[in-house]
């Protein structure tokens, strides 16, 4: 295994010399891509063929969507070449893309439910047309005889009234409308069912038989080497390596997306003799609707686990389905051996069980709202009196006294929190959970967007709210990260538990394996 | 090191600071400015605008309607609007009208109108609660309904109530050491929601869940009672306004507050309120009224036509507005 890639290795499965570069329709060479300090890509490389369905892998945040959005035109590389057909283009926009022949089925459906199918496929082209009037006849024919070829789906009924799948069809009909060459799907099979997604591979293999390429975008390791024709392998923003499917297992694969370089230092881990046989959390029987099933587990005092597993996996869902925060949850909390009877997110924060949600912005914080106030959101009463009344004091003191715990940076504690940076608004977050004194708490992706300055204070913080026996639960998707937080790590799969690693055994490669490949390896030791 | 000494000293001065100082912030400030130079101007042009009873007028004429802006302040912190204050106003007074001819004691009459309309913001609140119904079109749809009532049983005209007995029509018309009475009804539910608004728990989970709802459902806040609450707190004023407009008026005008919901939104808008919820003052929304008072009371003064009033109130709302949106961009 190689541990430190500075520089992307190129190797290039293109050596099978038999057939040439004639039915090369889409080359992209030496891509590079930064976001500010982000390098999200650093010489990608890209080959696809008339006519085959090309795998895109990598672990998340390896650049794919990067890559696939500087194809499609939503972003524009900063340095790199794109060929179609042999020829440089530069795509602006997502249309010229479209005039390109390229078409983009992206991972979230899209389509205006109110409308028909036949209007929601033409959506583009009635945007950019010059008559008055709706054609809607000659619609309905052309959408008639997209759809005949792929899917059963009447074009005059209404989007929303389709099921998912049916949906998902509809969504690369409407690429297909722009008769194009590419078509880039993005993990479509992520909300299908197995038969739904069975008949999306056979739609699949049609139009590629038709001629047109085709980039597929997955985790699962069982479809790309059951569907596709190639693979490439990205990681860190660079390409790793391309292969026939034939010339290459599911575990190479893997092995090449993990690997990725550690570039920080992490606390010391809990001693081995110093390991606590007491259980703070256990965990039994957790379900929830379709998204989690049947997890349990123990966390032992002292203890930081680490939930891995791909995204969309369900590990937010499982921490949130301990806290009740959603949904109808079925399944038994025990917090230091005393089961917990949990009503809603309310008894949750009152029992001690605290989730540090993954989305700061969305629905973590209160971004027009002083950082004190923020700080104090999940129990006002601890700085109010006993009529009501809140304590500018103790509100402030306490904001100040977390802050300063945590390292905050502010300039006065009645600023809104959107006047701060990301690892200060992560802070905030955190001092909010401290502040009510927590014996779990759930961290789900707690330097996501941090830089690495807050992302090493907070990873020290974790360490010793540990230490001072809290337990601790973190997610998050950087795997390096994750391994060299978590004294364990618990990996998900399709909202269960795959496997357990700990210690030695506690390498990317096994947990990518046991997250990615569905039926090819033995279920992992839950 | 250095850095985070200073800012800690920062945060101790702060905390010296006495307990009025945020109360002031610059956008109340700069209405006082406003309305003071207003006042100033006016007194130049006018030898009549600042006699004492041209200053009465001004005051009675926005008290009441400053306790439905208090309500709507409250509502549109927490995300919410209502359109339907106007018709709930002229319904409480209706009600309690239509109740004393029927012969119910005054009080009682007063006390159930003032409950009718509670149990219109619940029903309002359980709509856009429970069912998850927009705000909007359920007061709009409320609004319409409570004129039709109001008009339905009074048959469009108003109710004259000449036996109200003086104690009752006190509310409205006495007043105490030379104060209206409703002047302090008004200074007592403004400075108490205030207090209540910027100290207290309950309401700071209002200013949680208009900021961001997802967040405060993720901080254990119930949500949907803290939205219902309010929707039911704002109708409730709507109704004690009406009945202190009935006591001050003797009679119940089913056509009252027409247009009302417009100027209490403005109100509290200029007073640094956002329709998205989570920003507004108490203290600001009533100095929004103010400057709509005195600007209304000033043309009317100059003698400028009713057509052109309206114009430049809109014109304000839409400045302060404008004001806000560019402040807050350059914040961000």
């Amino acid at each position: 295994m190689i541990l430190a890639v500075p520089r992307c290795r190129r190797d290039r499965g293109g050596d099978d010399v038999g057939r040439g570069m004639a039915g090369v329709v889409l080359s992209v060479t030496d891509v590079h891509k930064s976001f500010g300090p982000v390098q999200a890509l650093r010489g990608a490389e890209l080959e696809l063929r008339r006519g085959e369905i090309h795998a895109l892998a990598g672990e998340n945040g390896a650049g794919k969507s990067t890559l696939m959005h500087i194809i499609d035109g939503i972003l524009q590389p900063d340095r790199g070449e794109i060929r179609l057909d042999g020829v440089p283009v530069r795509i602006p926009s997502p249309n010229a893309a479209n005039r390109l022949g390229i078409g983009f089925v992206h991972q979230e459906i899209s389509l205006c439910p109110e409308i028909s199918v036949a209007e929601n496929m033409f959506m583009a082209e009635t945007g950019a047309s010059r008559t008055w009037f709706m054609d809607y006849r000659s619609l309905a024919v052309r959408a008639e005889r997209i759809l005949r070829e792929i899917g059963d789906i009447d074009p005059r009924r209404l989007a929303g009234d389709l099921s998912i799948s049916q949906q998902q069809i509809v969504e690369i009909a409407k690429a297909l409308t722009l008769d194009c060459r590419i078509l880039i799907l993005d993990e479509p099979t992520a909300a299908l069912t197995e038969a739904e997604a069975q008949t999306l591979f056979r739609i699949m293999r049609r139009l590629a038989d038709r001629g047109i390429a085709i980039i597929y975008i997955s985790h699962r390791m069982a479809e790309i080497f059951e569907h596709c024709d190639r693979v490439t392998v990205m990681r860190d923003g660079c390409h790793i390596r391309t292969a026939d499917i034939a010339a290459i297992t599911p575990e190479e694969v893997v092995n090449s997306m993990v690997g990725r370089v550690l570039d920080k230092l992490y606390p010391p881990k809990q001693a081995p003799d110093a390991r606590s046989d007491e259980v703070i959390l256990s965990v039994r029987g957790l379900s929830e609707g379709r998204r989690v099933s049947n997890v349990s587990f123990d966390l032992r005092k002292g203890e930081i686990l680490g939930l891995a597993g791909l995204i969309g996996a369900g590990r937010s869902e499982i921490v949130r389905a301990i806290c009740r925060l959603e949904g109808k949850v079925s399944g038994e909390v025990f917090l230091r051996g005393r089961k917990l009877a949990l009503r809603d997110y309310r008894d949750s924060i009152r029992e001690g069980l605290v989730y540090v949600s993954e989305d700061r912005k969305g629905d973590g914080l209160f971004l027009n709202m002083s950082i004190s106030s923020n700080v104090s959101a999940l129990d006002v009463r601890r700085v109010s009196n006993r009529f009501g009344f809140i304590s500018r004091h103790q509100e402030l003191g306490r904001a100040e006294q977390f802050g300063s715990r945590l390292k905050l940076k502010f300039n006065r504690l009645d600023d809104p929190v959107n006047t701060l940076s990301g690892g200060n608004q992560q802070k905030v977050a955190l001092a909010r959970m401290l502040s009510v004194d927590p014996q779990v708490v759930f961290l789900d992706e707690p330097t996501r967007g941090v830089d690495v300055g807050a992302k090493a204070e907070i990873h020290r913080q974790i360490r010793d709210l540990a230490n001072e026996g809290v337990g601790i639960v973190v997610i998050s998707s950087e795997l390096p990260e994750l391994i060299g937080v978590s004294d364990r790590v618990l990996v998900v799969r399709e909202g269960r538990i795959a496997g357990e690693v700990s210690g030695e055994d506690m390498t990317e490669e096994r947990i990518m394996q046991l997250a990615s490949i569905d039926s090819l390896a033995p279920r992992g030791a839950a | 090191m250095a850095m985070i000494e200073t800012q800690r000293v920062g945060a101790a001065a702060e905390r010296r600071a006495p307990w009025w100082i945020p109360a002031v912030k610059a956008r109340e400030t700069g209405l006082i400015v406003i309305i003071i130079t207003l006042f100033t101007v006016m007194s130049f042009i006018s030898p009549y605008f600042l006699t004492l009873d041209n200053l009465r007028a001004m005051a009675m004429a926005f008290a009441v309607e400053s306790i439905v802006v208090v309500g709507m302040t409250i509502l549109l912190i927490s995300g919410g609007i209502d359109l339907s204050v106007g018709s709930v106003t002229a319904l409480a007074m209706v009600v309690a009208g239509w109740l004393f001819l029927n012969g119910v004691d005054p009080w009682v009459a007063a006390a159930l109108a003032i409950a009718v309309t509670a149990c219109i913001g619940m029903f309002m609140g359980l709509l856009t609660t429970v069912v998850g119904l927009h705000h909007f079109i359920v007061s709009l749809g409320v609004m319409v309904i409570a004129r039709g009532v109001c008009l339905l049983a009074t048959g469009g005209r108003p109710l004259g109530l000449y036996s109200l007995p003086p104690e009752f029509k006190f509310i409205g018309q006495g007043a105490v050491y030379g104060i209206p009475l409703v002047l302090i009804i008004f200074a007592v539910v403004v400075i108490s929601f205030d207090l209540l608004l910027r100290r207290t728990t309950a309401f700071r989970k209002v200013f949680y869940t208009g900021s961001n709802p997802k967040a405060a459902a993720y901080s254990g806040i119930r949500v949907r009672r803290v939205v219902f609450a309010t929707t039911t707190l704002c109708s409730a004023l709507c109704g004690i306004a009406g009945v202190i407009y009935m006591a001050r008026f003797g009679s119940a005008q089913p056509s009252f507050g027409i247009g009302m919901e417009l100027n209490v939104i403005a109100a509290a808008v200029i007073g640094g309120a956002s329709l998205s919820g989570g920003t507004g003052t108490i203290l600001g929304a009533i100095l929004g009224a103010v400057l709509l008072s005195v600007v209304s009371s000033s043309l009317a003064l100059l003698n400028v036509s009713v057509y052109w009033q309206d114009i430049i109130r809109g014109s304000i709302l839409l400045t302060a507005v404008l004001f806000d949106h560019y402040l807050v961009k350059r914040r961000r």
